[in-house]
């Protein structure tokens, strides 16, 4: 069984890491309810007391349980909010680096002052928590673009993590900013991220606020609907934290919750059985045709079940169906309309591969794959379903409808870039130089230049490249 | 004389465990003495305590599979898996051939060679090795590939029949092409004869013919096992003067596999029924064997949607035939095994199977048709008849593998995966133009 280690930085990563946990160790309680330590939860926690077997598990007695996490945030707030919430016992000091005054939303505090000021003990405190690992497979980075210390602290970290820890995989959630974003020098901050992101991480998988927001809002109006046929089960939204160790819903929470369902799912086929298991090295593997192009669209079906068992339950077909569709995905992205270069399909619950198959056969049609691709799927299936569903579909799409979101960001940056506002923030800190933002936008437009090509193919039907002939 | 099956991979690990359940219950079912044996001397050894314990070898690069495996055997009560047969890793080969071929493969390879080499030793006399594993993925594959190659280098003188299972054609692995090029390309070297089931093929067995709506990867498995169960248990073959074979592999190769270009071999079997249809049928050998010679001429995979059209036409006289002659859609062979298993076999009517139209014309039928018999139902089976072809039937699918995988390589994608662990683009073209120069021989049977 291998390890993953989760790194979350910032004010964002550190509130999804926590709903993340939270939900992890509820997931584990549901299924190990004997308490005793097992494959399964050695993926992402340590066990601190070996003595301890509970009876009647519940989630406050995994307290024994330490999760392989390291958790940086350069203002205290939310880490000290952690530290005296249900999650306390959990953590403990070694895995955590705060400082006081924060990032003032500006990448390059974050990246350069912080990143240099704090190597040593970043290092010290990532290699610690890789030594109890007998066999660490993946880091997980949990950060944001838009601020300053997820933002530039986290790159910094990525490409620390690059430096220190070449074998293992990187893969990195990133919150994206929404265009309505409060903070003006996000556009910024999001670019200069963007290139480190580009260089150095195996697997992205960009989420953005906007979309989170539209699906909770779905899953609230479903369950406010006002049909009483159409209650949700209890427990069963992905935006549901019930049961686990939090208290009072906080405001993100729903929101958290989704992307914390995003990191369960992923590892679900490492950590459980399953009749045709997805390892994580397998992912970068199928869904990196090429080293740049590692942006991996999510979406998470169903969103919730239906608690009223006399109505029939959505039909399995209908989430397959759902996952293609753009209100699914955890970025403004219509994948339907771009083009295909792979995409994964993990299936958790009780799913046999020929439902599978039928709706892959079913859905192909409509779905343009690139030419070289034209059966690009990973598949994996995974026995244990998530708490509360009785099956459930996460998938991963390597498409060119990120490119929007890139180009997005390349105009808002633009915008600013070119009245040179509020650079000189930038450019005070230590080690920034013009330098730094012009690669950053090349690289950006590269990037964007590559999708372009790509897309270009989308309509063409491309000619098969001729075949070697045999003299006979 | 025993055969060492190495079960490499998630797919070689769950194929195996239900081979050797199927052979397992088929020879303990209040059979003849004669075939009970014989069946328990290939496949399993037997404890002090009077126990089975399958001659089998686990290789996979994690343990989720190895572990569930191992505990179905246990669970079953009637055999089991030697305690200390097995080898896995924490992680595994991410679908990666050249991870699994370059890395782990030599990684570990002393520990693999060396329980091969046990289990072999537990044998009298060595049949042969099955490699048994998938071809998509990177464990199967990569260190299937590793190990055939060492096992040649040290058992020269042994059969290494190897058996795989290709992918769906519409993906469950996105590079499963390229793993699947490498892996044929290099064992088409190494092995004496390749055994292939295609997953779709007994999807639709399963769907079809046993009626199972929901088909599981348990099911196909089944099906796998049956149908290799059905091949590899005691027969009574042409050299053996009434006692079952001993030479079981080595009969197979020297049958089928005249020619070291040609090595592909695909297996049907009639009938396959819904296990709970099976007390209601009636069995007889003219039906099902008339059906099984237009399912090998007319390449149809199952009993189902058979195309009785395509026959083979009337040589005018003389010995020559050009491919004009054969219809369309007709699948020429270069040999056959006819394997019949059940009552009255002696009375079953096979002259049509060494019919020389079905035959190319540089081999005579005599040579190319084999025949196999064994009194003793199988598998609960009054009657039941497998082939065993080397035919054309595999041309179209590796024709598509190639054709994908080289679409693929065109645009150079995913090439870095494998570049990073040691194979060079070269290595790719060679993979390439050797299953180019296969394809082009079967195309050119007639």
């Amino acid at each position: 069984m291998t390890q993953s280690v989760v790194v979350q930085v910032g004010q964002c990563g550190n509130q999804v890491g926590c709903r993340f946990w939270d939900l992890a160790l509820r997931e584990h309680a549901h299924v190990n309810k004997k308490g005793v330590y097992d494959e399964a939860l050695s993926s992402f926690f340590r066990n601190v007391d070996s003595r301890c077997v509970c009876a009647g598990f519940t989630p406050s007695k995994m307290l024994f349980f330490s999760p392989q996490a390291v958790l940086v945030d350069m203002e205290e707030g939310v880490v000290n909010e952690i530290l005296q919430g249900p999650l306390r016992e959990v953590f403990d000091s070694t895995q955590l680096l705060t400082d006081v005054s924060g990032s003032g939303n500006n990448w390059a505090v974050g990246h350069m002052t912080y990143g240099s000021a704090y190597r040593e003990q970043i290092v010290d405190k990532l290699r610690r928590a890789a030594e109890h690992c007998d066999c660490l497979q993946c880091f997980f980075l949990i950060h944001s673009m838009g601020g300053g210390t997820g933002s530039g602290l986290g790159t910094r970290v990525l490409s620390l993590l690059e430096e220190e820890f070449p074998e293992v995989c990187r893969i990195v959630t990133s919150v994206f900013p929404s265009p309505e974003d409060d903070v003006i020098t996000s556009p910024y901050n999001s670019v200069l991220a963007l290139r480190e992101l580009t260089e150095h991480a195996d697997c992205v998988l960009p989420v953005e606020n906007q979309s989170l927001v539209d699906i909770v809002n779905k899953i609230k109006h479903m369950s406010h609907g006002g049909k009483p046929a159409s209650a949700i089960k209890r427990d069963s939204a992905i935006i549901s934290g019930q049961g686990g160790l939090g208290g009072a819903e906080k405001p993100f929470d729903a929101m958290n919750n989704i992307v914390a369902n995003l990191l369960l799912n992923i590892t679900s086929s490492a950590r459980f059985q399953g009749s045709l298991n997805m390892d994580l090295n397998e992912i970068a593997m199928n869904l990196v045709p090429f080293p740049r192009l590692h942006y991996l669209v999510p979406s998470l079906t169903p969103l919730y079940t239906l608690a009223d068992v006399n109505v029939p339950t959505r039909r399995l077909d209908q989430m397959f169906s759902d996952a293609f569709n753009k209100d699914h995905q955890l970025i403004r992205a219509d994948p339907k309309h771009s083009l295909y270069l792979a995409c994964a399909l993990m299936v958790r619950g009780n799913v046999q591969v020929s439902d599978l198959r039928r709706n892959i056969e079913r859905l192909r049609p409509s779905l343009p794959f690139v030419s070289w691709n034209q059966e690009g799927w990973k598949t994996g299936l995974c026995s244990v379903p998530p708490v509360g569903h009785s099956h459930s579909l996460l998938a991963l799409a390597n498409n060119t409808c990120v490119k929007p979101t890139f180009m997005d960001l390349q105009e808002r940056f633009t915008k600013l870039y070119r009245k040179k506002a509020y650079l000189h923030h930038y450019l005070h800190v230590e080690g920034m130089e013009h330098s730094v933002f012009s690669e950053a936008v090349t690289s950006l437009s590269s990037l964007i230049e590559e999708y372009n090509h790509l897309d270009a193919t989308k309509r063409r039907l491309m000619p098969d490249a001729p075949r070697l002939r045999i003299a006979t | 004389m025993s055969i060492v099956t190495v079960q490499l991979g998630q797919c070689g690990n769950q194929v195996g465990q239900e081979l050797f359940d199927i052979i397992c219950n088929d020879a303990q079912e209040g059979q003849r003495k004669a075939y009970r044996e014989s069946s328990t001397e290939r496949f399993f050894r037997e404890t002090t305590h009077g126990d089975l314990v399958a001659r089998a070898v686990l290789v996979d690069m994690e343990p989720k599979v190895i572990n569930s495996s191992m505990a179905k055997a246990a669970k079953c009560g009637r055999w089991q898996y030697g305690d200390r047969s097995h080898f896995s890793q924490k992680q595994g080969s991410g679908n990666n051939w050249a991870n699994g071929f370059c890395v782990h493969g030599p990684r570990h390879t002393e520990v693999l060679e060396d329980l091969v080499r046990r289990e072999a030793e537990h044998c009298d006399r060595l049949a042969g090795i099955m490699p048994v594993m998938s071809v998509a993925g990177g464990t199967g594959s990569g260190v299937g590939t590793y190990v055939t190659q060492r096992l040649r280098d040290i058992y020269p003188n042994s059969f290494i029949l190897n058996h795989l299972t290709w992918p769906y054609g519409t993906g469950e692995v996105i590079v499963q092409n390229y793993n699947s090029v490498l892996t044929l390309a290099h064992l088409y070297q190494l092995s004496d004869a390749i055994l292939v089931h295609e997953n779709d093929v007994v999807q639709r067995i399963c769907s079809q013919l046993l009626n199972i709506k929901h088909a599981s990867f348990g099911d196909v498995n089944r099906v796998i096992g049956h149908q290799l169960g059905s091949v590899l248990q005691p027969a009574l073959t042409g050299d053996c003067h009434g006692v079952y074979s001993r030479n079981p592999l080595g009969e197979l190769v020297s049958g089928l596999v005249c020619h070291p270009e040609y090595k592909l071999l695909s297996v049907c079997t009639v009938p396959q029924m819904a296990s709970t249809s099976i007390a209601y049928s009636t069995f007889s050998w003219p039906g099902p064997l008339k059906h099984l010679r237009q399912m090998l001429i007319s390449n149809t995979k199952l009993e189902e949607g058979i195309d009785w059209q395509v026959r083979p036409s009337v040589r005018p006289g003389g010995t020559e035939r050009t491919r004009s002659r054969t219809g369309p859609g007709f699948n020429t062979s270069l040999a056959n095994l006819l394997i019949l298993r059940g009552k009255d076999v002696y009375s079953a009517e096979t002259g049509g199977f060494g019919d020389p139209a079905l035959y190319t014309s540089w081999l005579s039928p005599e040579q190319g048709f084999n025949l196999w018999k064994c009194p003793v139902p199988f598998n609960k089976y009054e009657k039941s008849a497998t082939l065993v072809s080397n035919s054309q039937a595999l041309l179209e699918p590796l024709d598509n593998m190639v054709a994908k995988a080289w679409n693929m390589f065109a645009s150079r994608a995913y090439i870095h995966q494998y570049t990073k662990f040691g194979i060079s683009e070269e290595d790719f073209l060679d993979s390439f133009t050797s299953l180019e120069q296969v394809i082009s021989s079967y195309k050119q049977l007639c």
